[in-house]
């Protein structure tokens, strides 16, 4: 017998049995052993271990952190060609660190940020469900409203992160590459580096927050499916059918109940007068979505049969 | 829904003291409700009354009785053009609100006199402007991209000896004796002979918050609007076309010449708003275009000078159109609209009078340039504070230009005519701008350390001075260009400062204060201003002499205006606010709601508080129809190892399933120590379970999962027994290798090791047994003998009899959702002492037996005999049968629960 073989020595079953024999389980008034107490189930900690060791997180970090550096590579390339007309993204990109913020940002915006919402909220619990692993949590046992919510502030977090992550590095590359310069915003407007900072800080809570309705979408998706790809997936469809609407112009004032619609807001951030309103109602139209979507993922998940 | 108009032909006299008339073509546009203010719209340079068909509409919508009409010698009114007469056109336009004080649809201010607003664009905002001044009758006037001094705005001139002294933003110098602007004069003048309007602008103006994506698209005429859609342009008329003679001759002296003749001027300035300014008491919006190089934004400066110094109210905007742009958009027309409103009707809140500039920003994400509007509260410089200047210092030797002979080839500044088109391709239009080399001195400014947002008219102080003998005065362009960092030029609005100046016969040079052409636009830092000064224009007349000239600067300063303002943003969001609260409100509602059912839904029985399992009248059927478990129940009582039997699709995961609160029963109830089991309920703490296959974070290993999973639970650390556990899934050092490099098998140990974490009362195993090998199901068994024996509980599904016999005390056998027995497995299996003969002749051994004491309910199956023993040795039995004769093949307790289950899987 050696290390690599498969085998229980009996003596392990004697280690066992005399702990059984000798622990005896102590019972609180609501059934549970000593010991147990729902409100200590899936800690954020141990959730955050579970996520954070995954490759697929790592993945998603690694390229937040790339971009920026792909982005700026790509200007040097396309600088050198003399017959660009002026007044595009690269002009805009390159007159400051900010404004490389800002153009990281805007290039993101539409999809890459809502799909890494979706793929850290969609693939939680379908991801478990897959596994396996979700039963066992379940059986723990962990609470389901508690787990879907430790599982949603995670993923939370991680996605703040990440949106968060982008932009930092993507100031620290511009703030390199074109100085810490005055912000020029599309319209025009110039405004002091550090106001462009504080702006940019503004605008990552408020990109946030308008993906909070991403956010509930994909966990509602997660808790009905027991397929990762069919939750992040069907996710992104939707956030991009929302876009596809949000261009048909007769639409008209339709168009302001797409949930994507307010997307582009913080943009409005860049102005020494900012102007809040556009904001305000991303903030709504996001609560709003997002609301219902989470009410009815917790009611979803509330009822659901395990079956995974 | 179209708006209904009624058309008449107005009659008047041709000249104040004539008994000749002009018929004028007129549209009269009704509102929903009548008597309504009146809004007299009047059409632009070469159009008529179709040309206002759509905005004429727009404003009947709104409420208004709306007047169109063609002026004389446009559309299909008769008479000649006599650009603006004060005694022709100017008393046509005052026929027409007498017209309307005799219409019972138009509110009316007293007998003959009705409450009307004049606007109109271009030709006819000098009409309003010059009507309201004359009449009034008019209320309140809107004049569009117009001009202020028809002469000064064809034959301009930027230059003075002395600075002029004007406090606005826009003012440029009027100087004298100005620099014919040949093609635009042309386009204006052919669109009178063709009544085609090369002039008027095409499509609109980009506004704030638009994109390309959501302009309106415009159906553009070939050839520009034509004035009389549908007819046929007007036949010639010879030279002169519609135009008065005296029209006709002083354009023809101006256009051959390049100058013009102290009786042209006149003609001119009495054809011009600038006659009439100081008459207009009434509230004025002058709207005025950023791209426009024909009526730029000195001309509604001058206006707004003129009327504020009378006494006026005036507000002023600046948007991003013009004779080069387009026309004002949908906002701006809601802006003029709500003018009109609040001085006709009361309605709205006062527009004030403040002032208003489109800021074109350098993105274009789409083509389209990204803009804002920015307010201040007043024009700068009509009453107190005046305009905001900075001074930026520019530098450079004194340079030559050349003026070529003929003054061909010329500098391209801007293209008249091609309009918006142009000015929305970026890359059309920064490419336009070409200086000839050789024909330009260029002074620039350094690098600005933050950004300048130019607003009006910039000022230089220039010395020119004779090159040659031959020069005698200088024709010179001045245009201030924003140069980034990488050398890319920007002319703002395409424009130029025409000036002439007289040089001294000396060779001395004259100096003098050049105002540059009033732009929007915002300078970046790490930019620098670039001041040409060249010696011809494409779109002036150039001198004709071969000369050279010295240009330097008088003084190494450009004084730049900035009007500092308020972006215009939407106002307090108030509605989406209350709406953000009232949707957190509704959330957090909703969570309080669900946790206070969670606190009630708690239920507990204390009889059974030992009792690790209490089933009763479980039932589990899905929509459809299927029926997984059906009415089940049962008891497993403390130390018991049970085993719950059936054949694979039994129900037994599903109860099993049940029993962990995955699924949720559709009747009956489970009690594992008393307490009811809920998802989620805290007694689930106390089981400990494998059910249907392992569950693992396949990147993680196997000692990280046990660990993770143990955390996740939120127990302390020293309950959970980790490597107890561990020791019994006995997987080595694989337990840390990542679990997707595990074999069935090693899933399999180590998931039961899983559901031993903590040491549970109650111990749940489906299919323990599934996947290892005989030595391992060996020592699985015995792991669950022993672990029941030191005061444990375990549960464990098969389909098979044998494993369930070999582990178990006690068994349930389950068959299609439904109980088939339950008991002691020595109980169930031995039957009460009843015993099985294998024979090859059964009929002869039962009679055998029959006749043995004590032996009774003997039966006879095809190949076996069954006997109730009743305490006689089987080995009797056995040796009674052998001495008769009978072969015996086998002989053992009677097994009834393989029969049954035989009988329950033969099915």
């Amino acid at each position: 017998m050696n290390e690599h073989d498969v085998h229980t020595d009996p003596g392990a079953i004697t280690e066992l049995t005399d702990a059984a024999a000798h622990q005896h389980t102590k019972v609180a008034p609501d059934g549970s052993a000593i010991g147990y107490k729902a409100r200590k189930t899936l800690r954020i900690r141990v959730e955050l271990q579970r996520q954070i060791r995954r490759r697929r997180t790592q993945l998603v970090l690694g390229f937040l952190v790339l971009l920026p550096f792909i982005l700026a590579l790509s200007f040097e390339i396309g600088q050198s060609d003399p017959n660009r007309r002026s007044g595009g993204f690269v002009d805009l990109a390159t007159a400051s660190g900010i404004n490389f913020v800002v153009l990281t940002l805007f290039v993101s915006g539409s999809f890459l940020l809502p799909m890494i919402v979706a793929l850290f909220f969609g693939d939680t619990i379908a991801s478990e469900a897959s596994w396996s692993s979700l039963k066992y949590l379940l059986a723990a046992p962990i609470p389901r409203h508690r787990l879907l919510r430790q599982k949603a502030i995670s993923s939370g977090i991680l996605s703040f992160f990440a949106l968060a992550l982008l932009p930092a590095v993507a100031l620290g590359v511009g703030v390199v590459w074109y100085g810490a310069g005055e912000v020029v915003s599309p319209t025009g407007e110039a405004a002091p580096f550090a106001d462009g900072v504080l702006g940019m800080a503004l605008a990552v809570c408020y990109i946030a927050i308008n993906l909070f309705w991403v956010a509930g979408l994909a966990m509602f998706l997660s808790v009905s499916t027991d397929a990762p790809l069919g939750a992040v997936g069907g996710t992104v469809l939707v956030s991009i059918l929302s876009q596809i609407l949000d261009q048909i112009q007769p639409l008209e004032d339709l168009r302001n109940y797409l949930p994507t619609h307010y997307a582009m807001a913080w943009v409005d951030l860049l102005s020494t007068d900012i102007d809040w309103s556009e904001m305000a109602r991303g903030t709504f139209s996001a609560l709003v979505y997002g609301g219902v979507f989470t009410l009815l993922a917790a009611r979803q998940f509330k009822t659901k049969d395990i079956t995974s | 829904m179209p708006v209904s108009f009624k058309e008449a032909n107005i009659d008047a006299p041709e000249s104040p003291d004539s008994a000749q008339t002009v018929t004028i073509e007129t549209r009269l546009y009704l509102p929903q409700q009548t008597p309504a203010p009146a809004i007299m719209l009047a059409h632009g340079f070469g159009g008529s009354l179709r040309s206002v068909h759509t905005q004429a509409e727009e404003y009947a919508r709104r409420g208004f009785v709306v007047l169109t009409w063609s002026a004389r010698g446009f559309g299909r009114s008769t008479g000649q053009i006599a650009l603006n007469s004060l005694d022709r056109e100017v008393r046509d336009a005052q026929k027409l609100v007498d017209f309307l004080g005799t219409r019972d649809e138009v509110q009316k201010d007293g007998g003959g006199d009705p409450r009307v607003g004049v606007t109109g664009a271009s030709y006819g905002g000098a009409l309003s402007l010059l009507l309201a001044g004359v009449d009034k009758r008019v209320d309140t006037l809107v004049p569009v991209i117009t001009y202020n001094d028809l002469a000064q705005s064809l034959l301009p001139n930027s230059a003075m000896a002395t600075p002029r002294s004007d406090a606005t933003p826009a003012a440029t110098a009027f100087g004298e004796d100005g620099v014919f602007k040949r093609s635009w004069a042309g386009i204006f003048f052919s669109a009178g002979m063709t009544s085609i309007d090369l002039s008027s602008p095409t499509g609109e103006a980009p506004e704030m918050g638009q994109t390309e994506a959501n302009q309106p698209a415009t159906q553009q005429q070939p050839g520009g609007n034509s004035g009389a859609a549908g007819q046929p342009p007007t036949p010639s008329l010879g030279a002169c076309g519609r135009f008065t003679p005296e029209v006709c001759t002083a354009y023809t002296e101006v256009a051959t010449t390049g100058r013009a003749s102290q009786k042209t001027l006149e003609l001119l300035r009495k054809s011009s708003p600038v006659a009439v300014a100081d008459q207009i008491k009434q509230p004025t919006m002058l709207v005025q275009g950023e791209q426009d190089t024909l009526f730029g934004l000195d001309q509604s400066d001058a206006t707004a000078r003129q009327i504020a110094a009378a006494g006026g109210k005036v507000k002023t905007v600046w948007y991003a159109g013009g004779h080069d742009g387009g026309n004002p958009g949908t906002a701006l027309r809601g802006e003029i609209g709500d003018w009109m409103a609040f001085h006709l009707q009361g309605k709205g809140t006062d527009p004030g009078t403040g002032f208003e500039y489109t800021v074109q920003g350098a993105f274009r994400s789409s083509g389209q340039p990204s803009l804002r509007t920015v307010q201040a509260p007043a024009y700068p410089g009509l009453s107190g504070s005046p305009t905001e200047r900075k001074t930026l210092k520019l530098s450079g030797r004194e340079q030559v230009a050349v003026n070529p002979a003929g003054g061909n080839p010329a500098a391209i500044s801007n293209l008249p005519g091609l309009g918006s088109a142009l000015s929305r391709s970026s890359a059309i239009s920064s490419r336009l701008s070409i200086d000839l080399p050789g024909q330009a001195a260029v002074f620039t400014s350094d690098a600005l350390d933050s950004q300048v947002l130019l607003t009006g008219s910039s000022t230089v102080r220039l010395r020119v001075a004779r090159g040659d003998q031959t020069s005698g005065e200088a024709i010179l362009f001045a245009k201030l260009y924003d140069v980034s960092a990488d050398g890319t030029r920007v002319l703002p609005g395409s424009a130029v400062a025409p000036f002439r100046v007289a040089l001294p016969p000396d060779g001395s040079a004259a100096e003098v204060t050049v105002t540059l052409p009033p732009a929007v636009r915002p300078v970046e830092s790490e930019h620098k201003l670039a001041l040409v000064v060249s010696t011809t224009d494409q779109a002036f007349a150039n001198a004709e002499q071969p000369a050279a000239y010295r240009i330097s600067l008088a003084s190494d300063e450009i004084s730049v205006p900035v009007v500092p303002g308020r972006n215009v943003t939407t106002g307090f969001p108030t509605s989406a606010l209350w709406g953000i609260a009232i949707a957190l409100l509704v959330l957090i509602g909703a969570g309080i709601v669900a946790m206070f059912r969670r606190r009630l839904a708690h239920d507990s029985d204390p009889d059974l508080a030992d009792v690790p399992l209490v089933i009763s009248g479980l039932t589990k059927s899905y929509p459809g129809g299927l029926t997984a478990v059906k009415d089940l129940s049962f008891r497993v009582e403390h130390g018991q190892v049970l085993g719950l039997l059936g054949p694979n699709g039994a129900g037994k995961t599903t109860t099993l399933r049940m029993v962990m609160g995955l699924i949720h029963p559709s009747e009956g109830h489970i009690r594992v120590f008393g307490h009811k089991v809920t998802p989620g309920a805290p007694v689930l703490s106390r089981i400990g379970s494998f059910v249907e296959g392992s569950g693992f974070l396949p990147h993680l290993s196997g000692a990280a999962n046990l660990r993770l999973y143990w955390a996740a639970t939120g127990r302390p650390l020293e309950e959970a027994h980790v490597e107890e556990a561990l020791e019994i899934a006995g997987l080595g050092d694989a337990v840390h290798r990542r679990v997707r490099t595990y074999s069935q098998g090693m899933r399999q140990r180590l998931a039961i090791a899983q559901a031993m974490l903590g040491l549970p009362d109650l111990l749940i195993l489906d299919e323990p047994t599934n996947g290892l090998d005989p030595p391992q199901i060996h020592q699985m068994r015995e792991v669950l003998r022993r672990y029941a024996a030191a005061g444990r509980t375990v549960l464990v599904s098969s389909h098979l009899l044998a494993e369930v016999e070999q582990t178990c005390s006690h068994v349930v056998v389950m068959h299609k959702g439904q109980l088939v027995a339950a008991g002691e497995v020595a109980d169930i299996a031995a039957g009460g002492g009843e015993a099985t003969f294998r024979v090859d002749s059964p009929s002869k051994a039962a009679d055998v037996l029959r006749g043995l004491e004590g032996v009774h309910d003997v039966h006879e199956d095809e190949d076996a005999v069954h006997a109730s023993m009743n305490g006689v040795p089987r080995a009797a039995a056995l040796s009674a049968l052998v001495a008769a004769g009978v072969a015996v093949d086998q002989a053992g307790p009677r097994r009834r629960l393989e029969d049954a289950f035989l009988e329950l899987v033969g099915e």
